[in-house]
């Protein structure tokens, strides 16, 4: 089976959010990257696992500036096999969608493999921009997924309930808790990833349909208000009368 | 044309469709268009109901093709619509079907997309959109620059306006192919209205000790009919159904009343949460974190609290 494995590479989920530039850019200074959650714990994991069952290869791609090759050495450190950067700084999800959507059709894949979202921007969205490049399925919040040939099935999160999908490759998929187990990468891992192959690619022209103009904060809260433990009473009034939420 | 797509799972018109209609409306006010409301497959109950939430026209595509969900062809129906009907701004719900079709659509139709807006759009010049980033920590404005828009509206962002009249439901003549999927559904959470879509939720975390004490959880949920959720722990170590699990790899949320009990309040839980309206804190240590991020907060033990707080909303109803 042949896959790619879209990764991403996103501020740690502790860091503090700041912006500069008069609130039109994200401020980068002194942030933790991590590859995003979704894409490393689940992505990549389940797409390794498949190959190890059933042979095959796992590529991974990312798009963005040489600074991001840590965070793919990482996935090849984990297990992929070898790994695209399409050098470009993206403004856009439809940019990224496109680039990746190209390498796709290039490769050729059984399947595409992204994270549900990024934890930055929370687009969920490029997924299902590549689905349509590539005219495929598209199955989104995938938590569990099995292969045989070219059948698979996929269960995914929807509300209040769970919809299972049998279809045929090739597909698109984003994954969602529950998809595999994080897994670390060993010594043995992170060496052999210093010799895998990374093919830096340069981008195809696309547009920027959407972009982000300004950021804002949200108001903070005021403070919060103690009520006695021993007086519910109140609290019921306060959320009856002040807050008007029951 | 502002062309909203209104989720009919099941044949039932969603509260989101509602939400995303009235949304609609205003965007259609904005742009001095009317707003038109599309629904999908066979025997979707009540569409005309749409009328009174500021459709002034109802479609469907009744092709039995569309009764199970496959964004491919849910993509090409609404973009075929949109196209027969002059719509150039499509409105979705940002659910879990909403997200499957917001970049589909967008690259179909040639748009630019937001999904997961959370407020209402300006055009001043430059046609502008906000929505939550950073999980909740930070408010974006995004700025659409095409002729064609796509947007997906997060769940809970304005209530449904109720300001109209019911108007008949037209059926739309469009060539659906048959779907490469097959799908079957099976629900996981009983009566209780679904988390991403709860106006009232009540959370428990791992200060509870053992799934044994949820008792007291589930109870005052059914009192005001508010859905369980809880931390990821809880879920991890099995006490709750992975469904449950809210944060930065769970559920994101944003009910109008969040009520957290023994639940420290780490930075990962209240990405998911930090968009409730009120938050309702009840934590026995005064220095948990989450009191920051509270509306209310209670200093005590949640085995005497929750009680009390249980025959409080008894006593009052
Ligand atoms: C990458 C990453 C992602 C994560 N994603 C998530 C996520 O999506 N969601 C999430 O929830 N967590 C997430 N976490 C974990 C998170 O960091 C915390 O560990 C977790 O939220 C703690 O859960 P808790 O508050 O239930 O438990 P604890 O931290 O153990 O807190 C228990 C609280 O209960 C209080 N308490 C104890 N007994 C009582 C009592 N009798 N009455 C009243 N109060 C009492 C204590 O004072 C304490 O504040 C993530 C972590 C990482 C690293
Ligand atoms: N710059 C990028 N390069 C490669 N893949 C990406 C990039 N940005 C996002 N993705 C993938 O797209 C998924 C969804 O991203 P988003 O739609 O932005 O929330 C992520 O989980 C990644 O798998």
């Amino acid at each position: 089976m042949k896959l790619l494995v879209c990764i991403s590479k996103t501020p740690d989920t502790t860091s503090k959010i700041a912006f500069t530039n008069g609130n039109s850019e994200f401020d980068t200074t002194g942030i933790q990257y991590i590859m995003n959650p979704y894409d490393e714990w689940y992505a990549l994991v389940r797409a390794i696992e498949l190959k190890e069952a059933a042979g095959g290869s796992v590529t991974v791609i990312n798009v963005g500036p040489a600074t991001n090759d840590q965070t793919i050495r990482k996935a090849l450190a984990i297990g992929a096999d070898d790994a695209i950067r399409v050098n470009a700084e993206p403004k856009s999800s439809m940019f990224v969608a496109k680039q990746i959507a190209e390498q796709a059709k290039a490769g050729g894949y059984d399947m595409v493999f992204l994270g549900k979202e990024t934890i930055d921007y929370n687009g969920s969205e490029i997924g299902a921009m590549v689905a349509e490049y590539l005219d495929q399925p598209y199955i989104s919040y995938a938590t569990k997924l099995e292969a045989t040939g070219n059948q698979a099935t996929v269960e995914r999160d929807i509300e209040g309930g769970i919809e299972t999908v049998n279809l045929s490759t090739p597909f698109v998929l984003s994954a969602a808790k529950g998809l595999a187990e994080q897994r670390i990468p060993n010594l043995r891992g992170i060496m052999m990833a210093i010799r895998k192959p990374m093919n830096v690619v340069e981008p195809v022209g696309a547009n920027d349909p959407a972009v982000t103009v300004s950021f804002e904060l949200p108001p903070a809260k005021t403070g919060v208000k103690l009520v006695d433990p021993e007086n519910m009473g109140e609290l019921v009034r306060l959320l009856k009368e002040e807050a008007k939420i029951i | 044309m502002v062309l909203v797509y209104a989720e009919s799972p099941g044949g039932q018109l969603k509260k989101a469709a509602f939400e995303a209609i009235t949304y609609g409306k205003k965007v259609a006010d904005l742009l001095g268009v009317d707003c038109a409301a599309i629904t999908l497959g066979t025997n979707v109950a009540d569409a005309g109901q749409l009328g009174k939430y500021g459709a002034s026209k109802v479609y469907n595509i009744g092709s039995a093709n569309l009764d199970g969900f496959d964004s491919q062809l849910y993509t090409k129906a609404i973009a075929d619509a949109a196209g027969q009907l002059g719509a150039t701004t499509v409105i979705l719900s940002h659910t879990s079907t909403g997200k499957s079709l917001c970049g589909r659509l967008a690259v179909r139709m040639d748009a630019g997309s937001v999904s997961g807006a959370s407020g209402l759009p300006t055009n001043d010049g430059s046609f502008k959109v906000t929505k939550g980033v950073f999980s909740g920590k930070a408010v974006a404005t995004y700025e659409i620059n095409t002729e064609n828009k796509v947007i997906s509206l997060m769940g809970n962002a304005l209530k449904p306006e109720d300001t109209g009249a019911e108007v008949g439901v037209d059926a739309l003549g469009i060539e659906v192919g048959a779907s490469a999927l097959t799908t079957a559904q099976s629900k996981q959470s009983g009566e209780m209205v679904p988390l991403p879509e709860a106006e009232l939720v009540v959370s428990a975390g791992r200060g509870l000790k053992g799934p044994e004490n949820w008792g007291m959880i589930e109870e005052l949920a059914g009192i005001l009919g508010a859905t369980t959720a809880c931390s990821r722990p809880v879920a991890d170590t099995g006490w709750r159904p992975h469904h449950e699990h809210v944060g930065q790899t769970g559920v994101a949320i944003r009910p109008n009343l969040y009520i957290a009990i023994a639940i420290s309040g780490a930075i990962q839980h209240l990405a998911g949460v930090n968009s409730s309206k009120v938050i309702v804190v009840i934590n026995k240590d005064p220095e948990a974190p989450f009191f920051k991020a509270a509306d209310y907060g209670v200093v005590g033990d949640a085995f005497e609290v929750v009680p009390r707080l249980i025959e409080a909303f008894k006593s009052s109803t």
